[in-house]
């Protein structure tokens, strides 16, 4: 059922300003989170490494990395992602793309107040939400001017059947402010009293890195997969179990093993987490289905390349965060590296690189040129990947070995952190790496804008220059 | 699901039970804890609001992010009972017998009850007079409260008094970090809660029973490696100020070995914000017995050594051994 649907191209052309800006400041912050992780990891090289500098201090650098990374890069650049599929997806232009734009500014305003707050150590103790009250809102409000004209962009639809990304997107966009303006609220603004603080932030995070990563992550997966194998969805179905489990149980996850509440807290986490074993199962099998098994697929496009990578980080970082519903398990695997890595996993592994995949069609589209360098763009995912894996490996065993240490209260202490420095130091290879890929990606994308803009410049001076005839000059 | 505002509502039903269920929830049930009291002995208040130097020290905390490297909860795997000898009453050869009894019956059936002081038959009057010393002393451990309880009834049949005690058990508590779970009370009237989710370093939850030193912790946190050799702790140099000698040295002045004193001439003054960070940490302690984390073995007469330990004991510190022996 389409009613007069909107050409492909003007589609792209509506959304260009605000994606580049949405796409562009992702790619810097993504950079400048990437120089922060490194001063972080470096630290466990020689601890007094940039020591003396209050603002770099290690408790300090590594929150702002992580910040720019999750609130610099991933909401921005799930957001522009999930408008240009909104859009495409329902046939129509980007409602008010100016509002859009003046959101991603604002939003980026907000950012930048954060990590500063962070460095100068106003940072408020909540992992996951570091950022100070004062940029909490002003982002808040950012996120709220862009998504309200995304979500009247899904209301505006010509194609009124929904994909099932549509299901994904729509119900990411305003996940974000309710989960953001409950934390703010009662974290920030009127705390509350104790040890519920824990519990929200904790509740906090999981929505956020679990559920809104997935829920975008997974539109784009969706959406990209089929068209860019050229082959239907394996089932709408499995897709809609995937829905449900990744709304239903991975909001519920967030308290840990060991949390001093109540215990009926991480009981129905851990219940929440190894249900959660569904959702990868349902994943695997749609996308199993829907590439009929032949791996070879996923190099027919180079985005499909970092979209493989991140499906199947997604399913290890799940396999891993199922496992921790067993007390044997997290028992072993709490307060260690092993968090860290999963984490990392699933924010860099997982949702960055279908994010990257994703810019990767989508850019070149909306600005209808090509990017400057597919062999950089080809560098970009190797190196990345390579960066990935020497990060989460070494952290992930060198964290099972710190939990195995730790259960073992006849080793001093020393020993077992001495133990994970080995695996600490390797894994800084990894963040090198990382960097370096966040370089070329930020490179190629700003190489692409650079060439367009010059482009219409020029046809501008052209038109702007060119001679008039004398004939016609006259009467 | 073909329609938009399906979508929304399923959105929202799942998110609205996951918000009732760990935000309202959690608030209703813990968000409203008042200050409660101790179980068992004197029953005082507790927890008691940190001093006013030690909240300006939990922002210090905060800022610079202690948390990502130093969790502030100790978990435990469980409790066990010891069978703790009060007073031995008149008839010594009595409860001596009874002791060998029972330590017999240990030999016999270890998964009952395990011996925590050594107990030879065939003992002399000089061993019984050791047996006996530094009353009230745990000599049984059981895991069952049938056997504890039985155990004690043995030696409370001769004229001596028996005690249960309920030891809770873990490898955090075994490295001495802490005599108990650390539940939600304990972290009452803080804001924010940091318990943190990295043990890079030791945990914090009882850093003020361990390192009860002012001093021990200023100097720690100037040059971590004078106080622990091999500490991969960064310095916090920003805390401190590097000050020309006057015409006499500062009272708070840090002494510090040679290799990292400041030069002749100089002295190392804490700045407000390392005093306040280190009146927060000696604050940190919680080890109260409470209802939903009892605890009845008595109190360790000074710091127990543990992980991290002072290298150079401060004068409040004594040898005392550790309170909770590993568990069997």
């Amino acid at each position: 059922m389409i009613c007069s649907a909107v050409e492909p191209a003007q589609i792209d052309a509506s959304c260009r300003l605000p994606l580049v800006v949405l796409f562009l400041s992702a790619a810097v912050w993504l950079l400048i989170g990437s120089a922060f992780a490194l001063i972080a990891s470096l630290k466990f090289h020689a601890p007094g490494f940039l020591a003396d500098c209050a603002w770099l201090t290690y408790g300090r650098v590594r929150p702002a990395g992580l910040n720019c990374m999750l609130y610099g890069f991933c909401l921005p650049a799930g957001l522009g992602v999930a408008l240009w599929l909104l859009a495409r997806l329902g046939r129509t232009r980007l409602a008010l793309p100016g509002l859009i734009t003046v959101g991603a500014l604002c939003w980026n305003l907000g950012v930048a107040a954060g990590v500063w707050g962070i460095l100068a150590g106003a940072g408020t103790g909540f992992e996951n939400l570091e950022m100070p009250s004062y940029a909490a809102w002003l982002m808040l409000l950012g996120y709220l001017m862009s998504v309200v004209w995304g979500a009247l962009t899904f209301h505006q639809r010509r194609e009124r059947q929904l994909f099932v990304s549509q299901w994904f997107l729509f119900a990411a966009l305003f996940w974000f402010p309710w989960i953001y303006s409950t934390a703010d609220l009662l974290l920030l603004t009127v705390r509350v009293r104790g040890m519920a603080q824990a519990v929200i932030a904790w509740w906090y995070s999981e929505n956020l890195l679990v559920v809104w990563l997935g829920l975008v992550g997974l539109g784009a997966v969706f959406y990209f997969l089929p068209k860019l194998t050229g082959r239907d969805l394996h089932s709408r179905y499995l897709a809609l179990l995937a829905f449900w489990m990744l709304i239903l149980f991975g909001s519920w996850g967030g308290v840990p093993e060991s949390a001093p509440v109540p215990a009926w807290m991480p009981v129905s986490s851990a219940i929440a987490r190894g249900l959660g074993f569904i959702l990868i199962v349902a994943v695997v099998l749609n996308v199993h289905g829907t590439l009929e098994g032949k791996c070879s697929r996923l190099f027919a496009h180079p985005s499909l390349r970092f979209i493989g990578f991140g499906v199947v980080a997604f399913i290890l970082g799940g396999l891993a965060s199922a496992a921790s519903a067993f007390p044997e398990v997290s028992q072993i695997t709490q307060f260690t590296w092993f968090t860290v890595a999963k984490g990392v996993l699933n924010c860099y592994g997982f949702f960055a690189m279908v994010m990257f995949g994703a810019v990767y069609y989508i850019v070149p589209r909306v600005m209808g040129t090509e990017f400057p360098s597919p062999k950089l763009a080809c560098a970009h995912f190797w190196t990345t990947a390579a960066g990935i894996v020497l990060f989460v490996v070494p952290l992930a065993a060198g964290g099972i070995a710190q939990g195995l240490r730790l259960q073992h209260a006849s080793l001093p202490f020393n020993d077992v952190t001495h133990g994970t420095l080995p695996f600490l130091r390797t894994s800084t290879t990894g963040d090198l790496l990382i960097a370096l890929g966040n370089l070329m990606f930020l490179g190629n994308l700003t190489g692409l804008v650079i060439r367009f803009y010059r482009a219409r410049a020029v046809s501008a001076w052209a038109a702007a220059t060119v001679e008039i005839e004398p004939a016609e000059a006259r009467p | 699901m073909n329609y938009g505002p399906l979508v929304f509502l399923a959105a929202f039903f799942a998110l609205a039970s996951s918000w009732c269920g760990f935000v309202l929830t959690p608030q209703l049930q813990i968000g409203h804890l008042q200050q409660t009291n101790t179980v068992g002995g004197a029953g005082v208040a507790y927890p008691i609001a940190r001093p006013g130097l030690a909240r300006q020290g939990l922002d210090v905390y905060r800022a610079n992010g202690c948390a990502y490297c130093h969790s502030q909860q100790v978990g435990q795997t469980g409790s066990v009972l010891d069978i703790a000898l009060m007073d031995a009453g008149t008839n010594q050869a009595a409860i001596i017998a009874a002791l060998f009894k029972l330590a017999e019956s240990a030999t016999n059936q270890p998964s009952a009850l395990t011996m925590l002081t050594p107990l030879q038959p065939g003992a002399s009057n000089a061993t019984t007079e050791s047996i006996l010393a530094g009353l009230p002393k745990a000599f049984f451990r059981s895991t069952t409260r049938e056997a504890a309880n039985a155990a004690a009834k043995t030696l409370n049949s001769t004229s001596a008094k028996a005690q249960l005690w309920v030891v809770p058990v873990g490898p955090d508590l075994t490295r001495g970090w802490g005599r108990r779970r650390t539940v939600a009370e304990d972290y009452l009237y803080d804001a924010p809660v940091m318990p943190g989710s990295q043990r890079v370093g030791p945990d914090l939850a009882n850093v003020g029973t361990r390192l009860p030193d002012a001093n021990w912790h200023l100097a720690h946190l100037y040059a971590p490696r004078i106080e622990a050799k091999a500490s991969t702790m960064p310095p916090y140099r920003f805390l401190f100020e590097k000050r020309k000698l006057g015409r006499r040295p500062s009272p708070d002045a840090l002494s510090l070995p040679g290799d990292f004193s400041p030069g002749a001439g100089y002295e190392i003054v804490p700045k407000p914000a390392a005093k306040a960070l280190a009146a927060y940490l000696i604050s940190l302690r919680a080890d109260a017995p409470l209802f939903d984390a009892p605890i009845s073995v008595p109190a360790p007469a000074g710091a127990p050594a543990s992980t991290n330990a002072p290298a150079v004991a401060g004068a409040t510190s004594t040898n005392a051994p550790p309170t909770n022996p590993p568990a069997k």
